[in-house]
């Protein structure tokens, strides 16, 4: 188990400084001046930007710039937005925000992604199965944009049950509505994924089995096809987590929600290098640590799998 | 067991032998000589050729296709002239579906845009297939520490979501045109196919024929090509059509949040964009261009999941 | 459903008449079973016996109401108890599984679930059936897997399937089949995918189980040998009908319908000598040594003739197992093994999963590198051969493998099949290159319209002809078969033999062929070569080691060929 975590987190290693050398060197080493751009058209104050490029080490090699960074990184220290304010900060207001609308999200597509896809996968081929698998796909072909906009106009505008916009400090049933729609397109996927799986699983031999025995058919189908089936559902789940704190930079702009994708698109909007880098930073740490939750997941559900 | 053999017959296990016109014997293992030869790509599209989901989809995409490259053949009204007096009106004679509040007209733009979708979407997934499908085959077939560092490569790339990748180096760019969007997405876009590529690749190589190559004293080089690759190719195939879909979506979330095409190219993205300032009052003008991008990204959708079912046995869905 | 009362002693338990069952694909219907009849008397073991696509599996599955969902019973009845269940409600079918009706399942990998343990799944039979819950059903399980023969029942309770090996999780599955005491118990392939020693151990276990318990069963099998030992009457199935059935003795001694006398003809379990070849079998020598000659013109290795083709000498083969913690565990998978195969005949290599027959010859066929020892061909060790002899070496040892399904490219028609052997070693032109083609589709006796086929549109049979043609397009002198007959049904298996054995005299061919099936060897080989878990046990001369096996592990294999022992009157 040891050997087998450790292993995972040295395959680590060489993707989180990947990833986050590539992000630095994507804000900070390509053409055009990050200092410069800050002050618009009014005109460079050239001693505010020297201590600007003091400030963030850019008057640094690159290499030294990127170094600097992760260091600060581990130990915390993400230093100030070109604005004064500590990035800390401005990531402690949003995270928590964009916690709860990735949990909400989650509940949707687990609970009606699960229920809609064993029903469909139970009646492979009928009519029920073959509507949920074409409305699945129309989910997720429509961009989740223009199902925002739909929503919030319909449920927010038209109909008026909700406020179309959230701002503030929200709470969960303020992120119901973008929450099911930052939910849909991996509702979509998970209801698929089920879908497949209880329709392979009811073909396997062991079910057979199990029916030769005398089961009834619903302890068939809960004890010993579903029981299976959500083993490729959940890891889904525990990857879509670190997945939807990263993706919800369009909801979250159509709410008006004040989380991480809203931040992250504010700061690349405006020039913002270190809120950019930092976040994304911690955006990827968030996606690895995902990843091996879900392969101890994987291990824990299934079995046949052993930390070796 | 011997002991168990009662001496007696019993009724119904008395000796019974089938008349033997009843029961014709056929030459064992005969190769059946009327048949037409088929191989299987014949045969997926054989099959491919009665699904509905089929039919429809690359109805649809034949008819992007061609509203792209002659929008004039569907509209003579040139989508960037603005009549400002004319903002936001309703259908009138040669504008069926009225004004954007710009006051250019929605149908115009609709056709126009098509363009823009569907260029960045196959430009973007034929990078992809090409990029993502060499390291893939490359890393599963060879493996060791060329797997090895394949791998992490993808991993890093595939660790940065494809939205925010694309809205960090198109904020970069100085040049936004359809090809500057194709490449970023494209940037972001590959290790999905070459992780795809590397699985089936990783497959294909233990089967018999593999070895039966090398047997011969097939190069290595020679065996991945002539044999690995096109065995599997149809899951990318799958996923490279899915992924059209997927593209066409993220530019199309790019220019709606206007890093993507600037405003001078028609784009649906674009159009939806600029439309959300009156999607309160008039929520027409944002419709159509949101349906014209969602039919174009379902149909590819569509298209990826017939071509499934015909192309890749494992993950189909009947 | 209430309990079926028991009938008198000389009532039957099951009838089948005049059963119909039609498959539903794409629109079409096929029948895959067509008016089968069979009785089974309480207590009695009754065999279907047929190849693959009889319909003697489809006909149990409607027994048990298991057929699969596309599947549906058209016509005729089957009385269980004098009630015919043919058409029998879902609810009605779960009161009679398990409870009346067992089954023991044919692929013992595929049939426990991986997520649960064996004690839950035991336990489960129990509850299922109101026989016992809770501690009771703890006690009884392990009670039952002691039964099946599991020792240490109660910790194998508490295992997971993928810790049992496929003998163990067999006797799982017999355990959970007849843990309600069924009257009829449905053993569909129970033994087919496991080691003949194991098979018969299992076998002889049930037997006696069921015997003690006076369950019936009704055994599908696709060897004849295994259902006239093991049953009384046979029923045997030909294309969805019966072509023949009664006492199990008189028909393998006096088979009637012609099918029947094809399938103890070739029975490769009731067969005791070996093939006779279309040229004498003295000639043989002769045409190898034309084939060397031939060979080696313009050949850049092994140009000496020697009378042993392939030496193999203190061959050994350490595989470091992957990601087995820091250090990594090892597995001498082939140890210190040493034989000699001589020219223009065969050798078999023979041994059960693990016994590292086939990494000997991968091996051999230099695919994989030894970890000491070496193979010598025509004197030359393999090991040291440079890029050019390499690629000679390959024109002159070709392989056929197991899988026919997967021997095959499937995007490849069978012409660049054959053909590409010849292109790689740039063998002739265009012309002569398709005349070639044509030539070695004639020699496996495959039809000319094959040439423009794809491997999808032919049989297992078929596709391993193919695989042969292939492997015989490069003249070659040594042909490694591994497994080439295995998953062929039996009279397929049997016409390959004949064909491999044929071209072995015409073509002065020498064979390496790689089983775990002692019958085909006595077909085939003229040396044995036993393995066990990697070492060489015994190799011999075929008769000798039929005849008088010195060691132990070979004659516990000899004896355990299903029908060894039975006479025949052909």
């Amino acid at each position: 188990m040891a050997w087998y975590v450790g292993r995972r987190l040295l395959q680590m290693v060489p993707v989180f400084f990947g990833a986050t050398l590539l992000i630095y060197a994507l804000v900070f080493l390509l053409p055009g001046d990050p200092i410069a751009a800050l002050f618009g058209d009014r005109g460079v104050n050239e001693a505010t930007a020297a201590r600007l490029r003091e400030q963030y080490n850019l008057d640094q090699p690159f290499l030294v710039q990127y170094l600097l960074f992760i260091k600060g990184v581990l130990t915390l220290d993400f230093g100030q937005s070109f604005t004064g304010r500590p990035v800390i900060d401005l990531i402690a207001d949003a995270f928590p925000v964009t916690v709860k609308l990735a949990l909400v999200a989650l509940a949707v597509e687990a609970v009606f992604g699960i229920a809609f896809g064993l029903l469909a996968g139970l009646r492979r081929g009928g009519w029920f199965d073959s509507t949920v698998l074409f409305v699945s796909l129309v989910v997720i072909g429509v961009p989740v944009f223009v199902l925002g906009f739909v929503a919030q106009f319909l449920f927010g505008v038209k109909w008026g049950i909700v406020s179309p916009t959230v701002g503030g400090d929200p709470g969960l049933t303020d992120l119901l509505l973008p929450g099911f729609v930052l939910g849909a397109l991996s509702f979509a996927y998970v209801l698929r994924l089920t879908r497949n799986s209880v329709a392979e699983g009811l073909s396997a031999d062991h079910v057979r089995t199990a029916t030769a025995k005398g089961l009834s058919r619903p302890r068939v189908v809960t004890v010993h096809v579903l029981r299976n089936s959500l083993i490729p559902v959940v890891t889904f789940l525990g990857a879509d987590l670190g997945a939807l704190m990263g993706g919800a930079i369009v909801t979250e702009g159509i709410f008006n929600v004040p989380g991480v994708g809203n931040l992250v698109y504010q700061s690349v909007i405006r020039g913002e290098g270190p809120t950019v880098v930092s976040v994304v930073t911690i955006l990827v740490m968030v996606y690895l640590l995902a990843n091996l939750v879900v392969d101890l997941l994987y291990a824990v559900l299934d079995p046949r799998i052993r930390y070796v | 067991m011997s002991d168990r053999r009662p001496t007696a017959v019993r009724p119904g296990q008395e000796r019974f032998v089938a008349p033997l016109e009843e029961t014709p014997l056929a030459a064992v293992d005969a190769v059946d000589e009327q048949a037409p030869p088929t191989s299987q790509w014949a045969d997926a599209w054989r099959q491919l050729r009665r699904r509905p989901l089929f039919i429809v989809s690359s109805l649809i995409i034949l008819l992007l296709v061609v509203v792209s490259l002659f929008p004039s053949w569907f509209t003579s009204v040139d989508p960037r002239f603005a009549d400002l007096s004319r903002s936001l009106e309703g259908p009138a004679d040669g504008h069926p579906l009225g004004f954007t509040q710009q006051g250019t007209d929605v149908y115009a733009r609709l056709v126009h845009g098509a363009r823009a979708s569907v260029s960045v979407g196959i430009v973007a997934t034929l990078l992809v297939l090409v990029v993502g499908g060499t390291i893939g085959a490359l890393a599963g077939f060879f493996g060791g520490w060329l797997d090895a560092v394949l791998s992490r490569l993808a991993d890093v790339f595939f660790a940065i979501p494809l939205l925010l990748g694309g809205i960090i180096l198109m904020q970069m760019l100085d040049t936004r045109n359809s090809l500057t969007v194709a490449l970023t997405l494209s940037v972001f876009g590959w290790p999905q196919v070459a992780r795809i590529m590397r699985g089936s690749v990783l497959q294909v190589k233990t089967q018999e024929y593999v070895t039966a190559a090398k047997s011969l004293g097939l190069s290595r080089a020679k065996t991945l090509v002539r044999h690995v690759v096109p065995n599997a190719l149809g899951p990318v195939i799958v996923v490279a059509t899915i992924s059209l879909g997927t593209f066409i979506a993220a530019e199309a979330t790019l220019s709606f949040l206007s890093i993507g095409l600037p405003p001078n190219i028609v784009s649906w993205g674009g159009d939806i964009s600029r439309a959300q300032a009156t999607l309160r009052t008039d929520p027409w003008v944002l419709l159509w261009p949101a349906a014209g991008l969602s039919l174009t990204v379902l149909s590819f959708l569509m298209l990826g999941d017939a071509l499934r079912d015909a192309l890749d046995p494992k993950g189909r869905t009947r | 459903m209430s309990a079926p009362t028991t009938g008198g002693a000389t009532a039957p338990l099951l009838q089948v008449r005049d059963l119909h069952v039609d498959f539903s694909s794409g629109g079409r219907s096929v029948h895959a079973v067509r008016g089968a009849d069979l009785t089974v008397y309480p207590g009695q073991t009754v065999a279907i016996v047929g190849e693959s696509g009889s319909g003697k599996s489809t006909t149990a599955q409607a027994v048990i109401g298991l057929l699969p969902g596309n599947g549906k019973v058209v016509r005729g009845e089957v009385l269980f108890d004098g009630k015919d269940i043919a058409h029998a409600s879902k609810r009605e079918f779960v009161g009679l599984r398990g409870k009346h009706i067992g089954l023991v399942p044919q692929d013992p990998m595929s049939n426990l679930n991986p997520v649960w343990t064996i004690g839950f799944q035991v336990r489960e039979a129990l509850a299922a059936n109101g026989l016992a819950t809770g501690r009771a059903a703890k006690q009884r399980a392990a009670e039952l897997l002691a039964e099946a023969g599991l020792s240490d029942a109660d910790r194998r309770l508490k295992q997971y399937p993928h810790e049992f090996s496929g003998g163990m999780r067999q006797r799982a599955l017999i355990a959970i089949g007849l843990a309600s005491r069924p009257r009829l118990l449905i053993a569909d392939e129970p033994t087919s995918a496991l080691d003949v020693t194991v098979q018969r151990q299992i076998l002889d276990h049930l037997d006696g189980l069921t015997e003690k318990l006076g369950t019936a069963v009704l055994l599908i099998t696709h060897d004849l040998g295994l259902a006239a030992e093991r049953a009384e009457h046979l029923v045997v199935m030909y294309k969805g009908q019966v072509v023949e059935s009664g006492p199990a003795l008189q028909i393998l001694q006096d088979p009637q319908h012609p099918y029947t006398q094809r399938l103890v003809s070739a029975a490769p379990s009731l067969a005791s000598r070996r093939l006779e070849s279309s040229a004498p079998r003295a000639q043989v020598a002769e045409h190898a040594h034309r084939a060397h000659e031939a060979a080696v013109a313009g050949s850049s290795v092994g140009v000496e003739e020697t009378p042993d083709v392939i030496e193999v000498e203190n061959l050994t083969k350490v595989f470091t197992l992957r990601g087995a913690g820091p250090r990594g565990e090892k597995l001498t998978a082939v140890d210190d093994v040493s034989f000699a195969v001589r020219r223009g005949t065969t050798t078999a290599v023979v041994g059960e999963s693990g016994s590292g027959k086939s990494t000997v010859a991968q091996m051999v066929l230099n695919l994989l590198p030894a970890t000491s020892g070496t193979v010598r061909f025509d004197g030359v060790d393999i090991t040291t051969l440079d890029r050019r002899q390499q690629f000679d070496f390959r024109r002159r040892v070709q392989p056929i493998f197991q899988n026919p399904y997967g021997s095959l490219d499937p995007s490849f028609s069978i012409y660049r099949t054959v053909e590409e052997p010849l292109r790689v070693h740039g063998i002739g032109d265009a012309a002569s290159r398709e005349a070639r083609v044509r030539d070695l589709l004639d020699k496996v006796a495959l039809p000319a319209a094959t040439i423009r086929r794809y491997p999808n549109e032919l049989s297992g049979g078929q596709r391993q002809r193919v695989a042969i043609a292939r492997a015989l397009a490069l003249q070659p002198e040594v042909v490694v078969c591994d497994e080439a007959v295995s998953a062929l049904d039996v009279l397929v298996q049997g016409q390959i033999l004949t064909l491999l054995n044929d071209l072995q005299a015409e073509l002065g061919l020498t064979y390496l062929f790689i089983t775990h099936d002692l019958a085909v060897v006595r077909q085939i080989a003229d040396d044995v070569v036993v393995m066990e878990k990697g070492r060489l046990v015994e190799a011999a001369s075929t008769e000798r080691v039929f005849a008088a096996p010195e060691q132990a592990y070979t004659r516990a294999l000899l004896d355990a060929i299903p029908g060894g022992r039975i006479e025949l009157g052909r």
